[in-house]
């Protein structure tokens, strides 16, 4: 008699922890053909507030590393993913409905991507940074720092490369994240959770939501401790996209508009997924004897 | 802006050895006419609102009859500046574009004294402010904006301009706010509609008459007068592309929420609350005049004004008593006299809100204080005010107050001056005083506010990025940052 399998329960990833939605409700989650794949949580709006309250609980620690150290961790996401390199094929492959070919593609996308990140994250200082001619006797120097706290829709149909391309960004300059996944292809956004819990990864410097934006984007786009929001996964709801960017004003948040279509992720990025969550401070002291 | 000299330190007591002559600056430079129109298409036209008049805040003369923009002339300022971005500015060579900046340039230098006793009557802000700071440094932003428009390729952002730009900015520097406005949007190719502040409309029209001067082709810049509602059909207007907007946080949020699922750009530069922070080891002098020129520039109507000081304990007797005898020193009244140091307060509105918040201020608990003082019979007037024993509770801290009112607390530690420093929903500004290099360094790292002074404050340069965190708004002015806000990349 052939083995009976283990499978695997998919859970919330917040502050380090795998807890299941403390709502108590799940979803149906269907691969590509629509058949069943698994019960994934479905965050609630107390699980958006608790990843909101250990994102800022992890800012300050995670903040404060040096530049060279976030670029080793985010690196080393990097080596693990490659590590478990035929569990994100599959999963974006059953997701996604892709070929083998393309989901190797796919998964080899994601991992240079973190790479290409990681080498940012002491570059992008002296990139946007810099020293300014006053004219006066003053030494003055502007320099990026991290927002704080941004909530991120992840991409609906790029569950894995499209996650990776819109979370790095985030934390390699020095910001922590909640992001909330695409909602029906969530599983690679969960493995990839698995991933950060082996890598060095501070608990709570990326929390992830698997649900659905328009249930958890108003909690997020509300909460007056999130600093900055990413609407890129509401691309294509523009009644959710304007109603997310509203909420956002009430603090001032740094808002990243949902673009009319999901981007080709495939592309070269660019800096500005980092310059966009990032401040610019500008010191000034006098020079003299 | 120079720091302010003790002319006359008084090492015992406080009061004055002489007393000043009074040292008017001559109003005849100036010609204001009866009334003004909208500066539309490279013309002053007729409004189709209800005009509104200007008045000195100083004596509260009437200075002038100001047209009104409504929804209509929004419309046909709008529709001037879409023309002249798609047939001239938008298409013209950087190279050109920068001639014409330099010319406004040097305009503003040569009617320099012109401009300045113009915006110390309508704003009522000392003349030694106006002449010394608002005007050079308007100056130097069109002088350093006209060098990137042949360069935009460097600045990292990409060299297409956005199209047309809405701006609308305040009365504290009108004409200091409309040149960070729109030297950069110029630079980067776009036109502007602007709308001044209702209470200081004035230098915007004279620098409207310095874009005829200039041979600025019709339609780049185009100014509307008007309070809120212009400002909002401004705003709202479907055919701009990007919104510039330097004011209160409310405002702010109001404009956040009415361009939200549009595709237009937004800067704010909004409200702050900085904690000007004092060390046991820092330069007593040198920070006393630190702290007068942090709440009391301007009459403290400053979005990044020190309003909060926060000494540490084992000097807060000391520095009081010696912050109390400068005070004491300075010379409120006639803007126009060289020798005023505070002016009037912008508008009756803006000064029962001071005087609300500081009743608020002793009804709460705090201790009240200001030096003997004469102020004149008319015209909008508050003494340099502090208030001492104040918490992190009292409103007269949590409160942007706009004015010259000082809230006074102490700390114990570095940290606990993070903390309370940091503890404001505003994020624009702080300062820092101490001898110690890598405190300064330290305390410039966990502040979270976008301009850090260290042993100086309120310093402004358009080299140097300005602009704030949090609830202070987004986008920076000033420097190759400033250019952000005005360009888009190649392809997108």
């Amino acid at each position: 008699m052939a083995r009976i399998d283990v499978r695997k329960t998919y859970k919330l990833y917040i502050g380090g922890a795998f807890p299941r939605s403390e709502s108590g409700y799940s979803y149906v989650v269907n691969d590509a053909k629509g058949k069943f794949m698994a019960n994934a949580s479905l965050a609630s709006r107390k699980d958006a507030r608790d990843a909101v309250q250990a994102a800022r609980k992890a800012f300050p620690g995670w903040a404060a590393r040096t530049a060279y150290n976030r670029a080793q961790i985010v690196y080393r996401i990097a080596e693990v993913m490659e590590d478990r390199r035929p569990q994100f094929v599959d999963a974006v492959q059953r997701s996604e409905g892709r070929t083998a070919a393309q989901a190797n593609k796919v998964v080899d996308d994601a991992i240079d991507r973190l790479v290409w990140y990681a080498g940012w994250a002491d570059k992008i200082t002296q990139v946007v940074g810099g020293a300014n001619p006053v004219a006066g006797p003053f030494f003055n120097l502007s320099t990026p720092e991290p927002t704080g706290v941004v909530a991120v829709f992840a991409p609906q149909e790029s569950s894995l490369l499209g996650l990776v391309s819109v979370v790095a960004p985030a934390i390699v300059v020095g910001n922590t994240v909640v992001v909330t996944s695409s909602y029906e292809r969530p599983l690679p956004a969960v493995t990839f959770a698995e991933v950060l819990a082996t890598s060095d990864v501070p608990g709570g410097v990326i929390n992830v939501l698997t649900g659905s934006a328009a249930t958890t984007g108003p909690w997020l786009a509300s909460h007056m401790d999130v600093n900055a929001i990413d609407l890129t996964g509401v691309a294509g709801d523009a009644d959710l996209a304007k109603s997310l960017e509203e909420a956002s004003a009430e603090n001032l948040k740094r808002v990243r508009r949902a673009p009319s279509a999901e981007p080709d992720w495939s592309l070269d990025p660019g800096i500005d997924r980092m310059t966009g969550v990032l401040e610019t401070k500008t010191v000034w002291h006098p020079v003299g004897i | 802006m120079a720091t302010k000299k003790a002319t006359k330190t008084p090492s015992t007591q406080s009061s004055p050895v002489f007393d000043y002559a009074p040292a008017p600056e001559s109003r005849a430079i100036v010609d204001i006419k009866p009334s003004y129109g909208l500066f539309i298409n490279g013309e002053f036209v007729d409004g189709g609102g209800t005009s509104f008049k200007t008045i000195s805040p100083a004596t509260e003369e009437v200075l002038a009859e100001i047209a009104e923009a409504d929804e209509a002339d929004i419309d046909t300022a709008v529709k001037a500046a879409r023309r002249a971005h798609t047939r001239v500015w938008g298409r013209m060579p950087g190279k050109e574009r920068a001639k014409y900046l330099y010319r406004i340039a040097r305009i503003m230098q040569e009617r320099g004294r012109e401009i300045a006793v113009l915006e110390s009557i309508d704003n009522g802000k000392p003349i030694k402010e106006s002449r010394d700071v608002d005007v050079p440094v308007a100056a130097a932003h069109f002088f350093y904006y006209a060098g990137w428009a042949d360069k935009l390729e460097y600045s990292g952002y990409g060299t297409r301009s956005l199209g047309v730009a809405a701006q609308v900015i305040p009365w504290n520097f009108p004409l200091l706010m409309l040149a960070w406005k729109i030297a950069p949007a110029l630079a980067a190719g776009n036109t502007v509609v602007l709308k001044p502040a209702e209470t200081t409309p004035l230098t915007a029209l004279l620098f409207a008459e310095i874009c005829q001067q200039a041979d600025l082709p019709p339609g780049v810049v185009n100014i509307v007068t008007g309070a809120g509602d212009t400002g909002r059909f401004l705003v709202g207007h479907d055919d701009v592309d990007k919104v510039a907007f330097t004011g209160s946080t409310d405002v702010g949020r109001a404009i956040a929420k009415a361009v939200a699922g549009t595709n237009k750009k937004v800067t704010l530069e909004l409200g702050g609350k900085a904690a000007n922070i004092v060390f046991d080891d820092a330069p007593i002098d040198q920070a006393v005049e630190g702290i007068v020129n942090g709440i009391f520039f301007n009459q403290g109507h400053v979005c990044c004004a020190g309003s909060r000081l926060l000494v540490q304990e084992s000097i807060a007797d000391e520095v009081l008593e010696r912050l109390k005898r400068r005070m004491a020193t300075l010379r409120v009244g006639d803007p126009l006299d060289k020798n005023t140091d505070v002016g009037a307060i912008n508008s009756a509105e803006q000064l029962a809100r001071i005087k609300e918040l500081s009743a608020i201020g002793e009804e709460e608990g705090a201790g009240r204080w200001s030096p003997p003082c004469d102020l004149p019979s008319t015209g909008f007037w508050f003494p340099p005010t502090l208030f001492t024993g104040v918490t992190q509770a009292h409103r007269i801290a949590r409160e942007e107050i706009f004015g010259p009112v000082l809230s006074v607390l102490t700390f114990r530690t570095p940290a606990e001056a993070v903390e309370k420093a940091n503890n404001t929903p505003y994020g624009l500004s702080a300062g820092v005083w101490t001898d110690k290099g890598s405190r300064i360094l330290w305390m410039a790292n966990q502040l979270r506010a976008g301009v850090v002074w260290a042993n100086t404050f309120n310093k402004f340069d358009p080299t140097s990025p300005f602009g704030g965190y949090k609830e202070s708004g987004y986008g920076r002015e000033g420097g190759r940052h400033g250019l952000e806000g005005y360009l888009k990349a190649e392809v997108n």
